[in-house]
């Protein structure tokens, strides 16, 4: 008997453990699976951050390595150099000239890819190929078009009689020069993203409009726009992030790679390098990536809020036209 | 009865592997240079031109078990960065990698971090100087030397000809002078004549033969930065770009245009360290003209000059050092020389016959080798290069191209250089 009562008691306890195995199964497994990528992240993202945090508050050399604890000394330094502010400048310069018109190119390119054309395939693959080409190699491919008096473009200007462009002197030229670069890298990519976001959208809309009697242009403002809406927050958003961190364009833009005796063109990203491979002063160097950490975050954000309203607002709008 | 649903176990283990699939992928430590028959591959990291490439073929065939590969980079910044991020990361670096005497300084505060490449074979095998430079306190030598920069002036006696000037080598060596005024005199003469070529390419390249010149420019023996106050680098700065203002062709040193213009006749003269000459015939190929004059302004003067280092990185250390011994030895260097001009630090080298009787076609078959022996023996100074030369001399190289490009008037450029070099500190 009481060896059957034993016997018994354990199964239950048996049964308990499983069934709190078979819980810990339903609500750990997820994050397990999920874990892989939080580790990378962790290794591979957040550590980074954090060291470089840690490294900007210390004399730190490249080679040398960790110094003494200067505290926000680094930031305080970099902040009143004004290759700093230049850089910022230029950042945003050619961030604004590159993602602009490389949205709404992309856009274009996109609806007319989204069209029935002859060798659909061909075209929608021949956009992707600037993106395959290395940055290094389209930098030197322009470098050859941009030369300030040897260069292609400006050989046909002074056929047309037009003075020369010093690129690689004055600063728009060199920062459209740059733009023109990041833009023939990244439209094609771009509008590939868009496209797929065109290719979901249904077809019945399109066909009930132009019942309506609306044309094409109509249909495209109306209807594709609207719906392309959260693609187009998600391309302004890593394109903000892509433009502010730009690198391998400036830095081949010249041999010398410091962004121009003035700095005409030297970015945050190129400053970073400056500081700390051509100086060597890891701290310093480490504080202004923070301090690109900081805009962008900020940055980000505010893109985030104002392209979200804008959404919202027109969703609500197509809502309410179409219960009515 | 079951302990664990089957999924559990599938998840751990599946979790397991991942992580360690992340773990080995970034340890993947074999060793890429060595195979297992003994097979070494080396790998040397130059820039410009060290004139290696047949050498290394020659060395190949002799030692059928060494494969090199070789890296050049364009420009001797870019060699520097990329030595320093690698000595910086622990790993990446070549089995041999040349470095110049401009940045050698800077990399001799780390000399633990090179191997030391002291041996009775290579004892006496250079000239003082050179040698000197590349020991550190510890008396561990880290480089070999490989060429030097004895400077001379590089002229394009067709364009000469044009603006009514004497071509031949040795009136055009009379007509320069020895001295940086009769220099941008002969230059006034030449603008003057209307050929509408500039005399020289740039400000820049003119500064580094001035500075060369000077004993301490940017630093006391100590290592004091004395830059922006010492009253000579100023004075030279200012009549750099007084001559730049009417005779230089404002072409900015290995920029893509200064590449270009060697096809477009750019400028009719420019200072030629030894290396120089394979550069020039390089860009220009095919441009008839140029030759070379046995003189320099402001006395003898010498510009750059490399050396082989093999960093502790090197999984070959033994092997790479027997291959830099191999290519700094005389006879490998006057090979260097005869096909890229770079002149040889070795003292054997320097008195060969091969090297005096040395002709190079593309200059018109100037006696290049018995010039720039005249020129390394006309060299009085040598200049003191500190922890901090290459980034000031660059900030300076800066300050130069803002006011040939325009952007600056000298006193404001001069003003920033003097922030920039405070900023490095």
């Amino acid at each position: 008997m009481t060896v059957a009562i034993k016997a018994d008691a354990r199964s239950i306890r048996r049964i308990a453990i499983s069934h709190r195995l078979s819980r810990w199964d339903v609500r750990l497994s997820p994050y397990l699976y999920i874990s892989p990528f939080f580790v990378l992240f962790g290794l591979v993202g957040l550590f980074p951050l954090l060291y470089t945090a840690w490294v900007s508050v210390h004399d730190w050399n490249l080679i040398g390595g960790q110094g003494d604890f200067v505290g926000v000394d680094n930031y305080v330094t970099v902040l009143s150099q004004p290759y700093f502010w230049t850089s910022l400048r230029n950042t945003f310069s050619i961030f604004l000239l590159s993602s602009v018109p490389q949205v709404l190119l992309a856009i274009g390119i996109a609806a007319f890819l989204d069209y029935n054309l002859r060798a659909k395939t061909l075209w929608r693959m021949g956009v992707l190929l600037p993106y395959v080409v290395a940055p290094v190699a389209v930098a030197l491919i322009f470098s050859n078009m941009f030369g300030d008096r040897f260069g292609l473009i400006n050989e046909i200007l002074g056929g047309l009689g037009i003075d020369p462009i010093r690129w690689h002197v004055d600063i728009i030229p060199s920062h459209l020069a740059i733009a023109t670069m990041v833009n023939f890298r990244w439209t094609g990519y771009n509008a590939l993203i868009f496209l797929a976001a065109m290719q979901a959208v249904p077809r019945d809309y399109y066909e009930a409009a132009i019942i309506d009697g609306a044309n094409r242009l109509r249909t495209f403002w109306s209807i594709t726009i609207p719906l392309l809406r959260p693609v187009i927050i998600f391309v302004i958003i890593t394109s903000t992030i892509g433009g502010l961190q730009i690198f391998d364009e400036p830095r081949m833009f010249d041999t010398a790679g410091q962004g121009g005796a003035n700095r005409q063109w030297q970015t945050l990203t190129l400053y970073i390098y400056e500081l700390g491979w051509g100086q060597r002063n890891f701290g310093r160097a480490s504080a202004v990536a923070w301090l690109l950490f900081l805009i962008i975050l900020v940055i980000a954000v505010l893109n985030f809020v104002i392209t979200r309203r804008i959404a919202g607002s027109t969703e609500r709008r197509i809502r309410t036209k179409g219960t009515r | 009865m079951k302990r664990f649903p089957r999924t559990t176990v599938a998840a751990a283990i599946a979790g397991a592997a991942s992580i360690a699939l992340i773990a080995t992928g970034c340890s993947a430590g074999t060793d890429p240079g060595k195979t297992y028959d003994g097979k070494v591959t080396l790998t040397v990291a130059t820039f410009n031109e060290f004139g290696y490439d047949d050498l290394f073929g020659q060395y190949e065939d002799a030692n059928p078990n060494v494969t090199i590969k070789h890296k050049k980079a364009a420009t001797s910044n870019e060699a520097r960065d990329n030595l320093t991020t690698r000595l910086a990361a622990g790993s990446g670096l070549s089995d041999i990698e040349a470095i110049e005497v401009d940045w050698l300084p800077e990399l001799l505060q780390y000399s633990d971090q090179f191997v030391d490449l002291a041996s009775a074979d290579v004892a006496g095998r250079w000239l003082d100087w050179k040698e000197k430079a590349a020991t550190d306190a510890d008396g561990r030598l880290i480089g070999y030397g490989t060429d030097i920069g004895p400077e001379s002036v590089c002229y394009r006696s067709d364009l000469f000809a044009a603006a009514g000037l004497p071509t031949d080598r040795a009136e055009v060596a009379k007509m320069l002078g020895t001295s940086w005024e009769s220099y941008y005199a002969a230059g006034a003469k030449f603008d003057a004549a209307g050929t509408d070529v500039p005399w020289f390419d740039s400000a820049g390249a003119t500064w580094q033969g001035v500075v060369n010149q000077m004993p301490n420019a940017y630093e006391k023996a100590d290592g004091t930065i004395i830059a922006t106050k010492n009253p000579e680098v100023k004075e030279a700065y200012t009549s750099v770009l007084e001559a730049s203002g009417s005779l230089s062709a404002h072409l900015s040193q290995w920029s893509d245009d200064w590449t270009a213009s060697f096809q477009n006749d750019g400028f009719a003269t420019m200072l030629c360290p030894g290396w120089m000459l394979g550069v020039i015939s390089g860009n220009a190929e095919g441009v008839t003209g140029w030759d070379v004059a046995d003189t320099f302004p402001g006395g003898g003067g010498n510009w750059g000059g490399s050396y082989l280092t093999v960093p502790n990185q090197s999984k070959h250390q033994e092997e790479a050092q027997k291959l830099a011994a191999w290519l700094t030895a005389p006879e490998q260097q006057l090979q260097a020389f005869a096909s890229k001009g770079t002149f040889p630090s070795q003292r054997a080298a320097l008195e060969s016959d091969e090297l005096l009787g040395a002709t190079n076609e593309f200059f018109n078959n100037a006696p290049t080798g018995q010039i720039l022996a005249n020129r390394a023996a006309a060299v009085e100074v040598t200049p003191f290069k500190g922890a901090h030369y290459f980034a000031i001399n660059d900030a300076m190289q800066q300050a130069l191209t803002r006011v040939e490009d325009g952007l600056m008037t000298p006193d404001k450029s001069w003003e920033q250089f003097v922030a920039d070099v405070k900023a490095l500190g």
